[in-house]
């Protein structure tokens, strides 16, 4: 549970809405009008990418030749004035301007993924300059602000890219251009350097989905074949998770970049360099206090994971971060913990496990007896998984005493059938592990229910329940 | 003091309770334990248990405990406070955020606690540490109280311990602590000598190159903070080199904070240097590719105007203001449009008026039709403000035709926020120009299918009276108020019967006899029997307003009569109304109307009749 939302640099209309602001927040409570809204308004949106003033007077382009009827000697040349004519920009909220010019660069982005992609021999080293010029001119612009402030995206359509039809082929191109066999990364350095990484960085923002699995593709090829950006790379996409976490609790890409990561970590050598490991503690972890997790924690998972099965000491830590952060509240993110926590015990190590199954398993305890059946079973699936049933058995002292009290306790008493159930095959897996322990549990509980019960109600017994609840002015009439 | 007092000592209750938490941590518990009890002090022991709860596994009383820190602190007195306390209070730190955010906060008061100003040094360690954790409620919480204590050093102290502290945490190597420290040094540099003075630049300028941008932008967001406490020839030198880097930061986030600086540093120079020191900078943040960082222009608008004078105000400022009310982003265009007024009245007044007109004006009248609602309604709220600024004549031939328009807007917003400034307008032409196209456009806002719109137009009912006078109401509104008293949502009826209490403050009881009063007893016959409830609430809220005549000859029985209404809602508002009313009514008709008819409801068959019934009887003494 975070305090309260760190400041965001981000302007948005929320922050800047006028008296009626209050009311569009207020709407949200109510369910009912927020779907119906959401269905009237269920086409697509688009919007334009922020250009702030483009060229104003555009020039209508003119079909070149084709690049397979050019004789192989004008080829380079026709080659770099079609990459020159791509970099013309056009404005795609208007739908019906400039039609054939998007027509033709249209044509000519496809020619040039063909050219890039089939041709050996073609990225002689003047064409990098012109390549990477083509490319930043078209994807590296400032994101537009969000038409939906409060943005769910787990809920909301997201709004996509308008100019998507031309930006799809750049960066279809520029894929192509990476993979060719051709490629120097040795040249290629002196253009796509550290500034150029750090606006595709940027680009993770964008709402479109597209986009950013385009830049994922990308990013990671760029990891895979420029040796010297790695650590800036790794260390930028730090910064973009720091300032996540702690400033502005909102980034549309954190999915697409774990999962870059998620391969990366990988590829780590051993042992472990420290500045892999306060990664891990203190950007990885504390990213489980986001409050769009459910958004990308499959691939955060996978990360935390990754790590540990590098380097199995870090699990006592990170389960204790885990248990730091455990979600008070909120019972989706809840189940999505005990899902990690399984995936975690599921590479554990006994020795591992025995430093952390005490505060593990009360938070365990804890999540067994939780009103909210879905977290009840999910913490009680653990208990289907043959290799952390082999660990608790050989663990079986220490832990059956920490879960007894709740799990008899709901076999008692919880509202849903399924988890009661559950509850009994559970305590009777841990009664077969040790029979003994457990039936000295059983008694000392009921001395202590029994002791409780006389706290409570002295010898009179439990004379309250069953006496329904009377409103508060009825009890103050009846003091009278 | 929530904690169980008397129940003996605190070590045994804790054992009891978590048996786990003992084995844990049972050597410093033993050890605070005796610091509290050790003498044998039987009034220490509510202390024993505090201390004990800082260390509970609950993180609520932990909580609580340490919000009662001075408490604790006091009873132990300064010196354990400083030698036991605060070292143990040090350790504390990897606790849960929410129970460190107290913490940073307590230390910040406790300089009394630990001896006065000549120990304040010792909350210093755990302020550090506290300064450099993640979270960034915590880190800010640690540096505002670090920021206030600084304030209770002696000069010598500031230099021997905290500005060491300073520069530790402006060297550490996780980001956190950097961040924190950019928010310390313009509480010490006034007071430290000129060696250290020229330190703290040092470490500031490295700051503001910090390789991590958080970092950047803690500085950058510091900057005009600096620049105040720094002697001229330092501002010139240093902070307008540091101020042109970070408004050209690769990031935007940076870049738009330097904004924020620009204010505070031009007010600083004098206006002579502003034109090649600032100004450079402030003409490309307006221009700046980041729709981020033209929106903080906008919204720094009036600020900077006056930061920069009117000489550079006239020659830059209103063709950069004219672009930001035509830039391509909404969210910059709404920015402006809600600075429009202000930019307008602070205008040198030898050319504001020809400035508004030519400049301005044609800007502002294409957002009247811009595509988003949000530019409109921003605009529609500081619009009318213009017409005292720019005179009868002219608010009549230019603005007039604005206003109409907006009022005529199709989102509830833009009109809302027109008729809630008519005051305005009123002062400099009077409503009557208006009043054709302000009607349909009333009528429309209080018929509107979201409650919320009809709520706050009849919000602004009595303004609107008051100022178009009571036979225009009586004529077109007063039908509104009354059918606002059955709508269908308990909100806006609620609201309609404090709208007739306000509307008979403003036209008299006269009126109200003449007008409303009959419309609002009247509906005590109605079928539905949440509307004879309305009646009595309308009650409840003119009584005062009618005095005491019309409250006991015409309004008294209608409400006794209801008494005998066979819906007990009804009836136990009837003996509310009747409590409410009571102090008006005179005590011949207390006595003799009030009591017989509370009597008879106090032996009603609901339950809830009787309790209302009764509670009126005492109220009004009629026992």
């Amino acid at each position: 549970v975070r305090l309260c939302s760190p400041p965001n640099n981000t302007p948005s209309f929320t922050s800047s809405s006028i008296k009626m602001s209050a009311i569009s927040a207020s709407e949200k409570v109510d369910g009912f009008t927020r779907k119906s809204m959401r269905k009237a308004q269920k086409q697509k949106k688009s919007q334009g990418s922020s250009q702030f003033r483009t060229q104003s007077s555009l020039v209508e382009l003119s079909p070149l030749p084709q690049l397979k009827d050019a004789p192989s000697t004008e080829q380079q040349d026709l080659f770099t004035q079609k990459l020159q004519q791509c970099c013309m920009l056009f404005d795609f909220m208007d739908s019906v301007t400039d039609l054939k010019s998007k027509e033709i660069k249209r044509a000519t982005l496809n020619e040039l993924v063909d050219y890039v992609s089939t041709n050996r021999g073609v990225l002689v080293e003047s064409a990098y300059p012109e390549i990477t010029n083509m490319v930043s001119t078209n994807i590296f612009r400032t994101l537009p602000p969000s038409e939906n402030p409060d943005f769910d995206p787990e809920e909301d359509e997201p709004t996509l890219e308008a100019a998507w039809p031309h930006i799809q082929l750049v960066y279809e191109f520029f894929l192509r251009f990476l993979e060719n066999p051709d490629f120097q990364p040795s040249i290629a350095k002196r253009y796509i350097d550290q500034r150029f990484v750090l606006q595709l960085l940027e680009l993770f923002d964008s709402e479109d989905p597209r986009e950013r699995d385009f830049l994922k593709t990308i990013l990671h090829r760029i990891y895979g074949k420029f040796l010297g950006l790695r650590a800036f790379i790794r260390k930028q996409i730090n910064n973009i998770f720091l300032r996540f976490i702690y400033e502005t609790d909102h980034f549309n890409g954190v999915a697409e970049l774990l999962e870059i990561l998620g391969s990366i970590i990988n590829g780590f050598a051993l042992p472990l360099k420290a500045e892999h490991k306060q990664f891990l503690m203190k950007v990885l972890i504390p990213m489980h206090t986001a409050k769009g997790l459910a958004l990308f924690h499959a691939q955060l998972a996978y990360c935390v994971v990754q790590f540990l099965e590098k380097d199995p000491t870090l699990t006592e830590p990170v389960i204790r971060g885990l248990l730091k952060f455990w979600p008070k509240t909120c019972s989706q993110k809840e189940v999505m913990f005990l899902g990690e926590i399984e995936e975690i015990l599921d590479v554990i190590e006994p020795t591992q496990f025995k430093k952390i199954e005490e505060p593990l398993f009360k938070q365990i305890s804890k999540c067994v007896a939780n009103p909210h059946f879905q977290v009840a079973e999910r913490a009680l699936y653990f208990w289907n998984n043959e290799y952390i049933l082999s660990l608790i058995e050989e663990n079986i002292d220490k832990i059956l005493p920490i879960m007894f009290g709740s799990l008899y306790r709901i076999s008692k008493e919880h509202w849903n059938p399924t988890i009661v159930a559950l509850v009994y095959n559970v305590l009777k897996t841990l009664m077969e592990m040790n029979s003994t322990l457990f039936d000295e549990l059983t008694s000392s509980y009921k001395a202590d229910r029994q002791r409780e019960r006389y706290w409570l109600y002295g010898n009179s017994g439990p004379f309250l329940v069953g006496i329904r609840r009377i409103p508060a002015y009825h009890v103050v009439h009846h003091c009278k | 003091m929530k904690a169980a007092v008397g129940e003996g000592p605190s070590a045994a209750l804790l054992g009891g309770r978590n048996p786990v938490v003992q084995h844990s941590s049972a050597i410093r518990k033993l050890q605070l334990s005796k610091m509290a009890g050790a003498d044998g002090d039987d009034s220490l022991y509510p202390i024993a248990v505090l201390i004990d709860e800082l260390r509970n596994e609950d993180v609520q009383l932990r909580l609580n405990s340490i919000k009662k820190l001075s408490t604790i602190a006091l009873a132990l007195g300064v010196e354990r406070t400083r030698t036991e306390l605060l070292p143990f209070l040090t350790d504390t730190i990897y606790d849960e955020d929410e129970v460190l955010l107290a913490l940073a906060e307590q230390l910040g008061n406790f300089t009394m606690l630990v001896g006065g100003p000549e120990y304040v040094h010792c909350l210093l360690p755990p302020l550090e540490s506290l300064a450099t954790v993640e979270e960034t409620v915590v880190r800010d919480k640690a540096v505002e109280s670090l920021r206030k204590i600084s304030q209770e050093h002696s000069p010598v102290d500031l230099e021997v311990h905290f500005e060491p502290l300073v520069k530790r945490l402006a060297s550490g190597d996780w980001f956190t602590s950097r961040t924190s420290a950019c928010g310390l040094f313009s509480v010490c540099y006034p007071r430290v000598s000129s060696t250290v003075k020229a330190e703290i630049r040092q470490h500031f300028r490295t700051l503001c190159s910090d390789d991590t941008p958080m970092v950047r932008r803690a500085a950058a967001s510091k900057l005009g903070e600096f620049a105040k406490v720094l002697e001229l020839d330092y501002v010139k030198s240093d902070i307008i080199s540091l101020f042109t880097a970070l408004a050209s930061d690769e990031q935007d986030s940076v870049r738009l904070l330097a904004v924020e600086a620009c204010v505070s540093i031009a007010t600083l120079l004098p206006q002579e240097d502003l034109e090649t020191l600032v100004m450079p900078t402030l003409r490309q943040a307006a221009e700046d590719k980041s729709w981020r960082v033209r929106y903080m222009v906008a919204d720094k608008f009036s600020e900077l105007q006056k930061a920069v004078g009117p000489e550079i105000t006239k020659n830059d400022l209103v063709p950069a203001f004219q672009n930001l009310l035509k830039d391509c982003e909404a969210e910059v265009r709404a920015a402006a449009a809600n600075k429009v007024k202000e930019f307008c009245e602070n205008l040198p007044e030898d050319s504001r008026e020809q400035i508004i007109m030519t400049h301005i004006l044609p800007c502002v009248k294409e957002l009247v039709s811009d595509t988003n609602q949000h530019v409109k309604s921003a605009l529609a709220s500081v619009i009318m403000g213009l017409s005292t600024i720019l005179g009868k004549d002219n608010t009549v031939e230019h603005l007039l035709p604005l206003f109409l328009a907006q009022l005529k807007d199709e989102c509830p917003e833009v009109r809302l926020n027109i008729i809630s400034n008519l005051d305005c307008v009123n002062e400099v032409i009077g409503i009557r120009q208006l009043s054709q196209s302000l009607l349909p456009a009333i009528v429309e806002l209080a018929e509107d299918a979201k409650w919320r719109v009809r709520l706050a137009i009849i919000e602004y009912m009595p303004l609107l009276a008051g100022q178009l006078g009571v036979e225009f109401f009586d004529e077109k509104l007063n039908t509104l108020c009354m059918a606002w008293l059955i709508d269908h949502v308990y909100a806006i009826r609620e609201a309609a019967t404090c709208n007739l209490m306000k509307l008979v403050e403003k036209f008299g009881a006269e009126w109200a006899q003449n007008t409303i009063v009959p419309k609002v007893l009247g509906m005590a016959n109605d079928p539905n029997y949440l509307h004879r409830m309305t009646t009595l609430f309308c009650i409840n809220a003119l009584s005062e307003a009618c005095g005491q005549e019309i409250t006991t000859k015409q309004m008294l029985p209608v409400v006794l009569k209801m008494s005998n209404d066979q819906v007990a809602n009804v009836r136990f508002n009837v003996a509310k109304s009747l409590q409410k009313i009571g102090p008006v009514l005179d005590s011949n008709a207390l006595q003799t109307e009030v009591k017989p008819v509370l009597e008879k409801l106090a032996t009603d068959t609901d339950m809830d009749v009787k309790y209302f019934a009764q509670e009126a009887i005492s109220v009004l003494a009629l026992a």
